[in-house]
């Protein structure tokens, strides 16, 4: 398996444990009882800028740890550039995320437009930023392994 | 993935070249190794100017490094789809 395989599958499962852990925490905190339109909007607020931050740094320590260990596991070292082929796949993961973005964003303006609750469109978004990041990393592995 | 019709015998002339390693090919063409293994495996058709840098890297023409199209007799190891 290739240095860019294994990182695609330690981006997926990161996303995953990054979302999945915050998204547990922040639902033990929830408050309790019916929120107040202002507090339930803070609320979604810092969830989404929280778990943007939270997401960066760890996807920065992760892929750190996942250098140092694949240099001591492999003796290779990881490319330090990426040539047309990674741009090419890149281009590609970038597209089917959008899209997935896109989608969810749709689904969520017809969850305000069907009157559905204001926390379902903020469910909605989160839920497609995460698909999204995860699609795109999905579409990274396939292309690695299968070809453009 | 579509059919890849764009089929290569840098394996072949790789050994033939004092049997040069995947990396020293990269090196001199400018990608990383992982690219090299993607065409040698067919996974990947390259862009105009990676395959002059590859067919400059073995000092021959465009034609006798990649090929279009089924060929017949080809080495099984050899990067044609």
């Amino acid at each position: 398996m290739t240095y860019q395989e294994k990182k695609s599958i330690v981006s997926i499962a990161s996303a995953i444990f990054i979302f999945v852990v915050y998204s547990a925490y922040k639902y033990a905190v929830y408050p309790d009882g019916e929120l107040e339109p202002k507090e339930m909007f803070h609320y979604w607020g810092s969830f989404v800028l929280v778990l943007t931050l939270v997401s960066i740094v760890a996807h920065i320590v992760i892929s750190i740890v996942f250098n140092i260990v694949f240099r001591m596991t492999t003796g290779e070292k990881e490319p330090k550039f990426a040539d047309e082929l990674d741009k090419l796949i890149e281009l590609k993961a970038h597209r089917n995320g959008f899209f997935v973005f896109i989608l969810g964003f749709l689904l969520a303006m017809g969850s305000l437009a069907t009157d559905r609750p204001i926390q379902a469109m903020f469910m909605i978004l989160i839920v497609s930023g995460f698909a999204s990041d995860v699609t795109g990393s999905v579409t990274k592995l396939y292309h690695y392994r299968r070809g453009v | 993935m579509g059919k890849n019709l764009v089929g290569n015998h840098i394996r072949r002339l790789r050994f033939n070249h004092g049997e040069m390693t995947q990396q020293q090919l990269a090196d001199m063409v400018g990608v990383t190794r992982q690219t090299i293994v993607a065409l040698e495996k067919g996974n990947y058709s390259p862009s105009l100017e990676l395959a002059f840098r590859i067919a400059r890297a073995f000092n021959l023409p465009l034609e006798e490094v990649f090929f279009y199209g089924e060929q017949t007799g080809q080495n099984e190891d050899e990067g044609s789809i």
